[in-house]
């Protein structure tokens, strides 16, 4: 079912996951990975006109043990961190050792604050956010007639999609705790933001967009009209509407729907500027973007699909964080060498192993280095960091700092 | 099909696909995530939305593939059920369908979800169009509000076509008709994610099929070469003059590269072991594809349905 709609298409542009939108050059560009620059990431965490580090990527590249070793990092550096993690699944919880993380940031115990740093780490709590919302900015009779709503509980608690408004919404409160800003706290000078696991990395980054191409549209007006009584004039596209919506959803659910808007729509407007307050922070120097991906073609593909998004919207890129790539070190054996070598041992079976354990390894790296050489072609300018493939997983603040060294190595 | 992202989700839901195709049977294999994986690992060109055939198994079979795009759904939902063909247009214009699809958080999975039960019940000269429905689900951090989200909506709906709709949905994740079959890798994080969302399937009443473990490595070595792999003490001397023997004379630092990869790949071993184990505690049945170090292609994943087939983790 082809739509020829061309202003839909570029309003849902930011919807296309890599695959779509095609955008990743495979033919004749070819970069040497010698030409790559290196990505200083001490140079970005000592950096103190930067309070918002970014992290984004698709899902199992090590994002958020990155965000995590970054955060460590940072703070031992002497920033007053807090790491800001969207996942259910509490991996970073794991990572910084902490039993839980909660919707409130909590000091990370262990790591070195002698230089004047320090280290709290959050995890996004979709309902409790926003309900705190409702309680900051609805009147006691409001909040209590919206936590009521059953479509409320719904959208707060279960529902894909309420994160990224969530993330969103609460990157605007860290903010108001960022010190260098007048009316400031100062309790950090440094977020470091771990984007939600969605399908597209970047929805997190359409969720204002989204929320006012609904608040400037139509469809508002017909969830509104009940509460703003018959006295309007409905024109007859818009009866048609609501008979269609109430034939799908349902009378009651629809009313349930409208009664939500409307208590909600007072509410609406703030969340809305805050959220397109640190959208235009995010597009200002003082924000830096990581794109993190494993040497692999779809992960670069998707980091391909973030750099030219990031390009597009003027968002500061700092660079790419190229996570588990392996030691191409060959000690002197080829993988050619190694496997001839291994044919040739018949008697000595563990040393034959060992060859084609070398050969296997080599084998993988040169594949690598083939992947990153079509992106570093297709990117040239984009500054990178390597963390070679560890041996060991990664779950305590001792193997983070570990990452960090790497980083720098 | 669910995992971790990076576990190889899709490669194994192709290969399943076509593990239940073989022996004359009609599949349909799903994507719901926008990111082409199926025509990316089956070598076609990006798929529509319309069911193409992909692949054809051994004996007959046939894999059919969807990649399904909600706002493509939701317009053939009002169209199927409610014959709105202008009024879709209405919709658009008024933003409804855009509502549906990308801002309203939840609308997009009931669309998602609604089009595979679309499939899965079609029927044909009295019988079923598709023998089986592979869906490449969303990630494990993710799967279990996408496959609830009918619940969900038939808590808020209490009467009305969406709630049928919604119930019925959900009636047939829950029956004995539907499997969820998890993904792993033997690394900490993929492994605890899939433990979780084993528990989270349980609760919410999905019953699961059984684990693949991807990327399964064996090791030649002996478990005494690999103990003394990870202690730092392999005999060097006897390897040293095996190198030669082999004509490779790499001196020390040829010696101390094998030492040091051979310790690598020992401590990886132990890893994997101790993750196999927390697996193969939930009671689950298991099955390991092995890691394929040139990458996977079309041979590979005929190979993969070859062990996937018949096999008790995947019934």
């Amino acid at each position: 079912m082809a739509r020829g709609d061309e202003q839909g298409r570029r309003r849902r542009s930011g919807d296309q996951a890599p695959g779509r939108g095609v955008r990743f050059r495979i033919g004749p560009f070819t970069g040497r990975l010698s030409d790559v620059t290196p990505l200083d990431i001490d140079a970005l965490l000592d950096d103190h006109s930067v309070h918002i580090v970014v992290c984004c990527g698709s899902g199992g590249v090590g994002k958020t043990t990155t965000s995590a070793a970054l955060g460590v990092r940072a703070a031992e550096r002497g920033r007053r961190v807090v790491v800001l993690t969207i996942d259910p699944a509490r991996r970073l919880a794991q990572s910084l050792g902490l039993e839980q993380l909660d919707n409130t940031p909590r000091p990370v115990r262990g790591v070195d604050t002698s230089t004047g740093g320090g280290l709290d780490a959050m995890m996004l709590d979709m309902k409790r956010t926003f309900d705190e919302v409702v309680e900051a900015h609805a009147s006691p009779d409001k909040a209590e007639q919206i936590f009521a709503n059953p479509f409320y509980q719904a959208l707060s608690s279960s529902f894909a999609g309420t994160q990224e408004y969530m993330a969103m919404e609460k990157l605007s409160q860290l903010r108001t705790h960022l010190s260098g800003e007048p009316g400031r706290d100062g309790r950090w000078d440094l977020i470091v933001v771990d984007t939600p696991p969605s399908r597209s990395a970047l929805d997190f980054l359409d969720a204002p967009e989204r929320l006012s191409s609904f608040l400037d549209g139509r469809l508002i007006r017909i969830l509104l009209a009940p509460a703003r009584g018959p006295a309007r004039v409905f024109t007859a596209g818009i009866s048609v509407v609501t008979g269609v919506l109430s034939k799908i959803l349902g009378g009651q659910m629809l009313r349930d729907v409208q009664t939500f808007v409307s208590a909600f729509d007072a509410l609406f407007g703030g969340f809305r500027a805050r959220a397109e307050q640190t959208y235009q922070v995010l597009k200002a120097p003082q924000t830096a973007f990581v794109v993190v991906a494993s040497p692999d073609i779809d992960a670069l593909r998707e980091a391909a699909f973030f750099v030219e998004r990031l390009e597009a919207e003027g968002m500061p890129l700092a660079g790419l964080v190229l996570n588990r790539v392996t030691d191409g070190a060959t000690g002197g054996i080829s993988a050619q060498a190694a496997l001839a070598g291994a044919e040739r041992l018949d008697d000595e079976r563990l040393t034959a192993a060992l060859l084609r354990l070398h050969a296997r390894r080599l084998e993988r790296a040169a594949r690598e280095r083939a992947v990153r050489r079509r992106f570093a072609g297709a990117h040239p300018g984009v500054r990178t960091a390597t963390i070679p493939a560890l041996p060991t997983d990664v779950h305590d603040l001792e193997a983070l700092r570990e990452i960090g060294d790497l980083l720098i190595a | 099909m669910t995992g971790k992202g990076g576990t190889g989700k899709t490669t194994v839901a192709a290969a399943l696909a076509l593990a239940l195709a073989a022996g004359g049977k009609r599949v349909l294999l799903c994507e719901v995530e926008g990111r082409q994986g199926i025509a990316s690992v089956f070598d076609v060109a990006p798929l529509p939305y319309d069911e193409r055939r992909v692949a054809v198994a051994p004996d007959g079979g046939q894999v059919w593939a969807l990649a399904i795009d909600a706002e493509a759904a939701f317009l053939e939902y009002l169209q199927i059920f409610y014959h709105l063909g202008r009024a879709g247009k209405l919709l658009d214009k008024f933003g409804v369908v855009d509502f549906a699809t990308t801002i309203a958080p939840g609308a997009r999975d009931v669309l998602l979800t609604g089009k595979v039960y679309e499939a899965a019940r079609r029927r044909k000269h009295e019988r079923p169009v598709y023998d089986a429905i592979v869906l490449d689900a969303p990630p494990t951090g993710r799967v279990g509000r996408f496959l609830n989200v009918n619940s969900d909506v038939a808590g808020i709906a209490k009467v009305g076509p969406i709630r049928n709709q919604a119930t019925s949905i959900m009636d047939f994740l829950r029956s004995p008709q539907t499997r969820v079959q998890l993904v792993s890798s033997l690394e900490e994080m993929p492994v605890q994610e899939v433990l979780d969302s084993y528990d989270e399937m349980h609760d919410i009443g999905l019953a699961v099929g059984g684990i693949v473990v991807n990327f399964a490595r064996e090791s030649e070595l002996t478990k005494t070469e690999l103990a003394n792999a990870r202690n730092g003490r392999l005999d060097l001397q006897r390897i040293g003059s095996a190198l030669k023997e082999a004509g490779i004379n790499g001196g020390d630092s040829a010696l101390a590269a094998l030492e040091d990869e051979a310790r690598q790949h020992a401590e990886r071993v132990a890893i994997e072991a101790k993750q196999r184990r927390r697996l193969q505690d939930t009671g689950c049945p298991i099955v390991e594809l092995p890691e394929v170090s040139e990458g996977v292609d079309l041979g590979t994943l005929y190979d993969f349905a070859d062990r996937l087939r018949d096999c008790e983790a995947i019934s």
